[in-house]
C-alpha cells in the first residue's frame, strides 16, 4: 500500500470520481489555475479542463448556491470553500437551502452536493482564520458531516460522499494536509456512520475526530507509560454519528473523554457526551469529560494560541485524574 | 408613473400568440386570480394557516413570462409562488392541498404555501429567504450548460431581493459564465411594507443589469403581452448561448404582503389607481375589442375556472393529513 499525504489522498479521490462519473465537477476559489489554496486540487485543471475545474469569484454564497442548483439539475458538484470561516458567508445556502430541500419539498428534491472545506487552528492565523465549526453543521438536520483524520479516510470518505444523495459538509483540517499514511489504491470506500477504533484499551475511552485524533493517540502512548490503557476512537463522520461503537467501548472502560477542536460550549463534544449519558449512564464510573478549545477567539500569539487549543498533555492530565 | 419601455414588444407579442394561446393565457390568469381569492377565503376560515402570500394583481408577470418558455425550461420562484407554479402547469388542486397541509399536496404537506415544488414540471421551488432562489437558478443554468442541453432558467424574485448580496453575486456569476438564466424582478414597489425607494439606491431597477454587462429592460408587469414579449426575447438570447438578462416587471400586489398584513403603509388612492390597471381586465378588454372574442366564450372560460377552483378546495378538504408517524420521513435520501 502506498504511503501518501492527506492532501494527495483527497486529490486521488477527486480524480478517481471524476474519471468514474462525468457529472462530478469542482468549483471554488483558486481551485483551477492556483491548484487550490491548500493544493488539494493541484493538477486537476490540466487533466479535466475549465469545464470541470471551475475557478469562481470570491462569492461564497453563490458558489454554494450554484452548487445546490447544479446538484438539483442532475450534476454532482464538489464545492470547495477556501476555509470554513469564509463558508459562513454561504450559511444561508447551506442551512436554509441545501439542508432543507429534501424535506420541505416532500421528498421530491435531491441535492447531492459535496462541500469541501478546511478548518482548524495551529498556524497563527488569528481569530478569523482558525475556527472549527463542525458543530454548526452537526446541529442542522439534512446535512451529512464527514470529518476525516487519516489519509485513508480522507480518500475513502470523499469517494463515499460523492456517491450518496444528500448534501455533505466535508471538513478537512489545515494541519493534516501534509500528514502521510497508507492509502489503498483505486476503489477504497469508507462508509458514513462507522467509527474506527484506532487503538484498543480497557481503562478509558478517548473519543475524537479530525486532528484531535492524533493528539489522542499521543496521549494514549504517554498514558501507556503510566500503566493506563486508553482506547482511542475516531468517529470519522459526525452525521451519521456512530454512538454505538462509543457506547460499546464505554461499557468496557467505564470512562469517556471527548476531545475536539471546536469551542467547548455547545460543541460536538457536548452532544457526544449527552448521548453517552443517555445510553450508557449505568456503565459510567466517572462523569464524561470534554477537552476542547477555550471559549474565546483564537489568539495570534504562538503561546496564547497553543494555550487556547486542546493538547495531548491536557488529555493525559484529565485521564490521570479520572483513574 | 412613467415607464421606460418598448411598446413594440407588446405589439409583436400580440401578433405571435395565436388565438388558442391567448385564450390559454387568459384562462391561466383567471385561474390564478380565483385561486388566490379562494385561498384568502380558506385562510379566513382557518383551513389554511401559517404564512400565505397572495399573487393577485401580479398574474401578468408569471403567466406572460412562463408562456414564453418551453415545458422543459426551469422556473425558480419565491414564497409568493402559487401563480408561478400554476402557470408552469401545476393543477390547482395539488397546490390547494399543499396550502391545506395535506399528503396529496404538491410537496406532501411538508412545505406549505411558500415551498411548492415539482421536478416533473420543472418548477424548482418556492424559496422563503429573500434572494435565496437566485444562486440556485444560476446553478440550474450551469447544469444545463454543463450537459450541453437547450433549457433555460426563469428566476422570479421581488424588488426586495435587489439589495441582497445573493442578487449581485448571482448576476455577476451568471454574466461571467454566460449562464442561460432570465432574471425577472417583480417590482411591486414594496418589500413587505418598505417602499422601494427607501430600500434601493437605484431608481430604475433594470439598470442593475448595466454593471454586469447584461441586457436589462423594464416592462409593464400589468400587461401580459408585454411581459411575454420581453421574456421571449430574453429566453431566445439565453437559449442561443448569449447569456442572462434582467427584466424588471412593474406590477402591484392587490393585497397585503401576506394574509396577516393590514396594508397600512399605502394609500387607498394608490390602490385604486392600480386596481384600474388590473391585468386581467386589461387582457379581457383586449380580447374583446382587438381579437374578436365574444363575451359568451370568455364567460364560459371563467365558469370552467370556477369549477376547477371549487374542485381544488373539495380535493384539498377531503384529502388525508400526512401520517404523524411519517414526521421524520424525507429528511435524508440515504
Amino acid at each position: 500500500m502506498a504511503e501518501i499525504s492527506y492532501r494527495e489522498a483527497l486529490n486521488q479521490a477527486l480524480r478517481e470520481e471524476m474519471d468514474r462519473d462525468e457529472r462530478v465537477f469542482i468549483m471554488g476559489e483558486e481551485v483551477g489555475y492556483f491548484g487550490g489554496a491548500f493544493k488539494v486540487t493541484d493538477g486537476l485543471l490540466a487533466v479535466y479542463g475549465e469545464k470541470r475545474v471551475r475557478d469562481t469569484p470570491i462569492s461564497e454564497l453563490v458558489i454554494v448556491g450554484a452548487g445546490v442548483g447544479a446538484a438539483m439539475g442532475g450534476l454532482r458538484p464538489v464545492v470547495e470553500l477556501m476555509t470554513v470561516n469564509f463558508g459562513l458567508l454561504a450559511i444561508d445556502q447551506i442551512v436554509n437551502h441545501a439542508a432543507k430541500m429534501r424535506y420541505m419539498f416532500g421528498g421530491k428534491a435531491k441535492v447531492p452536493l459535496v462541500i469541501r472545506t478546511p478548518q482548524g487552528a495551529g498556524h497563527q492565523l488569528g481569530a478569523q482564520h482558525s475556527q472549527s465549526l463542525e458543530a454548526y453543521f452537526l446541529h442542522c438536520p439534512g446535512l451529512r458531516v464527514a470529518i476525516p483524520a487519516t489519509p485513508a479516510d480522507a480518500k475513502g470518505l470523499l469517494k463515499t460522499a460523492l456517491r450518496q444523495e444528500d448534501p455533505v459538509m466535508f471538513l478537512e483540517h489545515e494541519s493534516l494536509y501534509s500528514v502521510k499514511g497508507e492509502v489503498p489504491a483505486g476503489e477504497h470506500l469508507v462508509p458514513f456512520g462507522k467509527a474506527n477504533v484506532i487503538r484498543e484499551g480497557k481503562d478509558v475511552t478517548i473519543v475524537s475526530y479530525s486532528k484531535c485524533v492524533y493528539d489522542s493517540i499521543h496521549a494514549a502512548e504517554a498514558l501507556e507509560n503510566e500503566g493506563i490503557d486508553a482506547e482511542v476512537i475516531d468517529l470519522r463522520t459526525l452525521n451519521p454519528l456512530d454512538i454505538g461503537t462509543v457506547v460499546e467501548s464505554v461499557k468496557k472502560t467505564g470512562k469517556a473523554i471527548v476531545v475536539y477542536e471546536g469551542w467547548k460550549t455547545g460543541g460536538a463534544g457536548a452532544e457526544i457526551a449527552s448521548q453517552i449519558y443517555e445510553v450508557a449512564f449505568d456503565h459510567l464510573d466517572a462523569p464524561v469529560e470534554r477537552i476542547a478549545t477555550l471559549d474565546q477567539p483564537i489568539p495570534y500569539n504562538k503561546h496564547l494560541e497553543k494555550a487556547a487549543l486542546p493538547s495531548p498533555a491536557d488529555i493525559v492530565k484529565v485521564a490521570e485524574r479520572m483513574m | 408613473m412613467a415607464l421606460e419601455r418598448d411598446k413594440h414588444v407588446a405589439q409583436r407579442a400580440l401578433l405571435t400568440l395565436d388565438e388558442a394561446q391567448l385564450l390559454d393565457v387568459y384562462r391561466k390568469m383567471v385561474t390564478i386570480r380565483r385561486f388566490e381569492e379562494k385561498a384568502a377565503e380558506m385562510y379566513t376560515k382557518g383551513k389554511i394557516t401559517g404564512f400565505c402570500h397572495l399573487y393577485a394583481g401580479e398574474e401578468a408577470v408569471a403567466v406572460g413570462a412562463i408562456q414564453a418558455l418551453y415545458d422543459k425550461d426551469y422556473v425558480v420562484s419565491t414564497y409568493r409562488e402559487h401563480g408561478h407554479c400554476i402557470a408552469k402547469g401545476a393543477e390547482p388542486r395539488v397546490v390547494m392541498a399543499e396550502l391545506f397541509g395535506k399528503e396529496t399536496g404538491i410537496s406532501h404537506g411538508r412545505g406549505g404555501s411558500m415551498h411548492l415544488f415539482d421536478p416533473v414540471l420543472r418548477f424548482m421551488g418556492g424559496y422563503a429567504i429573500v434572494g435565496g432562489g437566485l444562486p440556485i437558478a444560476a446553478g440550474l443554468g450551469l447544469s444545463v450548460m454543463y450537459k450541453e442541453e437547450q433549457e433555460i432558467v426563469a428566476c422570479f424574485f421581488g424588488d426586495g431581493a435587489l439589495p441582497q448580496g445573493a442578487f449581485h453575486e448571482s448576476l455577476n456569476l451568471a454574466a461571467l459564465w454566460n449562464l442561460p438564466v432570465v432574471f425577472i424582478c417583480e417590482n411591486n414597489f414594496y418589500g413587505m411594507g418598505t417602499l422601494v425607494q427607501n430600500a434601493i439606491s437605484q431608481e430604475h431597477l433594470y439598470k442593475f443589469a448595466e454593471p454586469y454587462k447584461i441586457p436589462g429592460v423594464r416592462v409593464d408587469g400589468m400587461d401580459v403581452l408585454e411581459v411575454y414579449g420581453a421574456v421571449t426575447e430574453a429566453a431566445a438570447r439565453a437559449r442561443e448561448g448569449d447569456g442572462p438578462s434582467l427584466i424588471e416587471a412593474v406590477t402591484y400586489r392587490f393585497r397585503g404582503h401576506s394574509m396577516s398584513d393590514p396594508v397600512e403603509y399605502r394609500s387607498k388612492r394608490e390602490e385604486r389607481i392600480w386596481l384600474e390597471r388590473d391585468p386581467i381586465k386589461n387582457l379581457r378588454k383586449k380580447l374583446l375589442t382587438e381579437r374578436g372574442q365574444d363575451e359568451a366564450h370568455l364567460k364560459e372560460i371563467e365558469a370552467e375556472v370556477e369549477d376547477v377552483i371549487e374542485d381544488s378546495v373539495r380535493f384539498a378538504d377531503e384529502s388525508p393529513e400526512p401520517r404523524v408517524e411519517d414526521v421524520g420521513k424525507h429528511v435524508y435520501v440515504d
